[in-house]
């Protein structure tokens, strides 16, 4: 089972819940870090990391002997990653999204492939938990590719909990792509409505069934309830501002750490997502009978 | 910004509206649509200067020009003249009376 946790807006809450959620999990639950540019779940984990591995994009390199300067290569790259300019063929590697259509479509076979370091992955355990992380490389400006790669390593024996990126972009849908249940934490303000609404709008596409978990719920108002209720959303949890969770937070605990009490609510927000999951495979057995 | 001689230089190269090409006694030859490139996600510069290589131009004037637009254009020989405004016809006069010089490096940033 793969479980997501978006948010639309920063800053909800998304690494708090991912991270508390793997852990009242324990042992069953894998726990992947799939906000590469700020990867941020180590920090409350405090996994020990065994593995590394460098991921890399193809980019095309020109064998300018072979090359005929017939321009198939600039015509069907949709990135301008690489141009033929007088009797020259330029590339601009960083621009590359590594699709390997330049090399294929080449007529003259000159076109081979190099690679460009998109970033690292790393793997261990935090605790019984299986911790994957992608740290995106410092310059590189597409993270999706690294995104998919670190799902890669998901463990379809374990309860795969995926910390996406913030946003409703691009990074964000390639972490919640195939994920069987969607959590969208957000704050009952203005700011979290605003957000929580495109990553509804961006995520409903996907035909994913999702919860909302709304954090620091006694500050704000009533609105994202009232568009929950509107848009028949569940709301899997609702977490105080609370002083204990927030110390806790500013020292690197875990929120079931600094305030245990939460455990249970965890362990219940897991058994309504299950039975949610359910729910809508039977909904959907249904509706195909 | 416009078609003609006497329109405003778009401070941007890749995502100008249009591309005015005169010859060396000021006629306007060509003007450019490079809406298709005004609109691209990426890529906006060297596609622009891939149309000047490709019509053999042998000065480009302009505003603003990224590192990729500068690499593309220098490869194609074509020298640059940044920094430009007003007109199209004031900074093809300042050519013609040697007032601008041409630049060695790019002056804006790439874009993400």
């Amino acid at each position: 089972m793969i479980i997501s946790v978006a948010s639309g807006k920063g800053g909800t809450g998304k690494t708090t819940i991912a991270t508390s959620l793997a852990t009242v999990l324990g042992s069953s639950a894998q726990l992947l870090d799939c906000d590469v540019e700020e990867p941020n779940c180590h920090i409350l984990m405090k996994p020990v990391l065994q593995t590394c591995e460098s991921i890399t994009v193809p980019v095309p390199i020109v064998e300018m002997d072979k090359c005929t300067l017939c321009g198939k290569c600039g015509e069907v790259c949709r990135f301008s990653s690489i141009v033929v300019i007088g009797n020259q063929v330029l590339t601009f590697p960083e621009m590359c999204h590594g699709c390997g259509g330049c090399s294929l479509l080449c007529p003259e076979k000159a076109i081979t492939e190099g690679c460009r370091e998109l970033g690292v992955i790393e793997t261990g355990l935090a605790g019984p938990v299986e911790f994957v992380h992608g740290r995106l490389r410092i310059g590189e400006a597409m993270s999706p590719p690294l995104i998919r790669a670190v799902k890669e390593k998901i463990n379809p024996h374990k309860l795969a909990i995926l910390d996406a990126p913030p946003g409703a972009s691009c990074p964000v849908i390639h972490t919640v792509m195939g994920s069987d249940f969607i959590i969208l934490v957000t704050e009952p303000t203005p700011f979290g409505l605003h957000d929580l609404k495109i990553a509804v709008e961006a995520i409903s596409h996907l035909a994913i069934p999702l919860g909302v978990i709304l954090n620091r719920s006694d500050v704000g108002d009533r609105e994202v309830h009232k568009f929950c209720v509107l848009k028949g959303i569940p709301l899997l949890a609702e977490i105080p501002h609370d002083r204990q969770i927030a110390e806790g937070y500013a020292r690197g605990n875990l929120l079931v750490v600094s305030a245990p009490q939460y455990i249970r609510e965890f362990l219940e927000i897991f058994k309504k997502i299950t039975e949610l999951i359910n729910g809508s495979k039977s909904n959907l057995k249904e509706a195909l009978s | 910004m416009g078609k003609e001689i006497d329109s405003q230089v778009d401070p941007r190269f890749g995502r100008a509206q249009y591309i005015v090409i005169l010859d060396q006694s000021g006629t306007v030859l060509e003007a450019v649509d490079n809406s298709q490139n005004l609109n691209a996600m990426r890529g906006a510069g060297i596609q622009a200067a891939k149309i000047l290589a490709d019509r053999k131009v042998d000065v480009l004037m302009t505003g603003h020009c990224g590192p990729n637009a500068f690499t593309t254009l220098k490869a194609a020989g074509i020298k640059v003249v940044i920094e430009q405004t007003g007109t199209v016809k004031e900074a093809f006069d300042r050519l013609n009376r040697n007032e601008v010089a041409f630049t060695d490096k790019p002056n804006a940033e790439g874009h993400w």
